[in-house]
């Protein structure tokens, strides 16, 4: 006979076994039926020929797999995913720490520009999608107008320095930038480290005052730089938080898909430059109706996630310092 | 003579450092806000004044008739009534559910306790999109599209607020717990009496988090919706654009109001808000 642990031969345990079961119960029905159940389906179905414009379903094994990772369209929205995440994660993190780092010294006007960095990351992304798609409107976009005119500073600059030898150095071009495919995935990243970057800020912020502010004054007696500091001081302590924010980053960064539905109005950017992953999925799953090949293509998603992740911990496992 | 010349060298320094600082900062919170700015100034212009070619910061008459022109011209009434119903409901269910799950698994010892805690945890890691599909299909066989109960129920109960709270419990000294417990007080009336008034604050932060990750959710209501009677004030507005086409001066009236009600409620509960982004990466 198995013998229990002593806790557990008592009568009080079990009692309170069945409260903390009572208590979790609600929890437990919503997270079973909506997240423990699909993770589960969608592994089932993307095994099958899936449709929901039919009764029955069609076992296919592993044929959407295999049809999802020779279609082309499938290879650009990876492409296109893993470029967003290249272009947007390492920018977002930099500069949120920049902006974390300056804000922490002793300055008046802290909580107002901390709000001011801050504030885009509240706002909805399908309202402030619209906005952007305004700021870069060919003709009428403030980031035009103000390249334009910044142009016309330089060159003006240029001209007067050179003794009018050299003339119109930049020549601005007039870019259409929602129409011309190579700048649709350098757009999102713009608006999406203006959104995220306050977010970072405010992690690192709180990352940073954790660092015992000895350290600094021990340095400074000992005559380094805040240049040398940042780097030997900071940069170092402050490893868990970056560990942190670039892991949720980059899980976030894979989902990419609000953003390009709502700047390019419910399509995949001009010649699929914005297919993404979750676009992929998106469009296989509720314009086209085939689930189980959308499943698959989750599923992948999910894989990739999950291999990045793990990867990533392996490899900061050494270069993380964790304090005390 | 020349102690008082380094001083003053050095003095000299660390003024031009200062001023570095504000101005990089400065500037960097201006282009920060510049979208925001570019948007209403826009949402006030006259036609005429969106298709100039030159930078033109504000309208020469402020055009106020444009909101309620862009009010009127979609069902916005009905689109933020759902979106405050939704929010609201959502964030109240979701604090209670977490509160009680929290509970149990801060103060509680019970059968099966780290096996269970880490399958909520794993939820976590899994996007969300791998759930989408088998989630849409069971809303379809439960006849919920369309229906408030796809946009609520799914969304009242989230590992993130369960994570936090539990760790804000913890903190909370456990002999309390003890001598409560052992003075006859039921584990129930702690919760609510003890536990739940001292974490006011990490209640607050998982509030403010869903009300917010309501208000904005996108995709879940884009596909659960398809009449505009249950429209939530995002997918709303992306029907809009396509009604109104380029009209941006009404789209950005649109857009502002759209985003008014998170702007107000975030100035207010700044800091509170803050603290609480703080906390998380912190425990993370």
């Amino acid at each position: 006979m198995i013998r229990l642990p002593l806790e557990m031969r008592t009568k009080k345990y079990w009692k309170e076994t069945a409260e903390a079961y009572l208590y979790l119960l609600p929890a437990f029905v919503i997270l079973g039926m909506f997240s423990f159940y699909p993770v589960v389906k969608s592994i089932y179905m993307s095994f099958f020929d899936w449709s929901l414009l039919r009764e029955t379903q069609y076992f296919i094994g592993l044929e959407n797999y295999e049809r999802i990772l020779n279609d082309s369209v499938f290879r650009t929205a990876i492409t296109n995913t893993l470029r967003y995440v290249i272009g947007y994660v390492p920018i977002s993190i930099a500069l949120g720490l920049i902006v974390a780092v300056l804000l922490n010294s002793k300055i008046k006007l802290r909580g107002p520009l901390r709000v001011a960095y801050f504030l885009p990351w509240v706002t909805s992304s399908v309202a402030i999608s619209m906005v952007w798609r305004w700021i870069y409107n060919q003709h009428y976009g403030l980031l035009n107008m103000m390249l334009a005119g910044l142009a016309n500073v330089v060159n003006t600059v240029v001209e007067f320095v050179t003794f009018g030898h050299m003339t119109e150095v930049w020549q601005f071009a007039n870019p259409n930038w929602l129409m011309e495919p190579q700048w649709t995935i350098i757009n999102i990243v713009i608006i999406s480290v203006w959104q995220s970057l306050g977010y970072n800020m405010i992690i690192f912020l709180a990352g940073l005052q954790n660092i015992p502010h000895e350290l600094y004054e021990a340095a400074e007696v000992d005559g380094a730089s805040p240049w040398q500091s940042f780097w030997k001081i900071t940069l170092p302590l402050i490893s868990p938080t970056t560990f942190f924010i670039s892991i949720i980053s980059i899980i976030g960064a894979f989902k990419l898909f609000t953003e390009i539905y709502v700047l390019y109005t419910g399509r995949p950017g001009p010649v699929n430059s914005g297919m993404t992953i979750v676009y992929y999925v998106y469009r296989n799953a509720f314009e086209r109706y085939r689930m189980g090949y959308a499943s698959a293509a989750a599923y992948i998603l999910f894989a990739i996630i999950f291999i990045f992740t793990l990867v990533q911990m392996r490899a900061s496992r050494s270069r993380i310092h964790y304090g005390s | 003579m020349l102690a008082e010349h380094q001083m003053w060298q050095y003095r000299l320094r660390k003024r031009v450092t200062r001023g570095l600082l504000y101005g990089v900062l400065i500037a960097g919170a201006a282009l920060m806000m510049l979208p925001f700015i570019w948007m209403i100034t826009s949402s006030i212009k006259a036609p005429h004044e969106m298709t100039l070619r030159t930078i033109q910061w504000l309208p020469e008459v402020p055009q106020w008739q444009n909101y309620k022109i862009a009010w009127e011209a979609a069902p916005f009434d009905i689109y933020f009534r759902n979106s405050f119903l939704i929010a609201i409901t959502v964030m109240f269910i979701e604090v209670i559910f977490s509160s009680l799950a929290a509970y149990a698994f801060a103060k509680l010892r019970f059968f099966g306790k780290n096996v269970l805690f880490v399958l909520f945890l794993g939820t976590m890691m899994i996007p969300g999109e791998v759930m989408l599909i088998p989630n849409y299909i069971t809303m379809v066989n439960f006849g919920w599209v369309d229906t408030y109960y796809a946009l609520i129920i799914p969304w009242t109960v989230s590992v993130f607020s369960i994570f936090l709270l539990r760790q804000f419990f913890l903190s909370i000294p456990h002999e309390l717990f003890e001598a409560a417990v052992l003075d006859g007080c039921g584990k129930l009336k702690y919760l609510i009496t003890v536990m739940l008034p001292l974490s006011k604050p990490a209640l607050v932060t998982v509030m403010l988090f869903k009300f917010i990750g309501s208000w904005n959710s996108f995709l879940w209501v884009l596909i659960m919706t398809n009449t505009p009677s249950m429209r939530t004030i995002p997918v709303g507005l992306t029907y809009f654009v396509s009604d109104v086409g380029s009209y941006y001066n009404y789209l950005m009236a649109a857009s502002t109001f759209a985003m008014a009600p998170i702007l107000i409620l975030f100035l207010l509960l700044q800091k509170q808000f803050i603290q609480g982004i703080a906390r998380t990466g912190l425990k993370g």
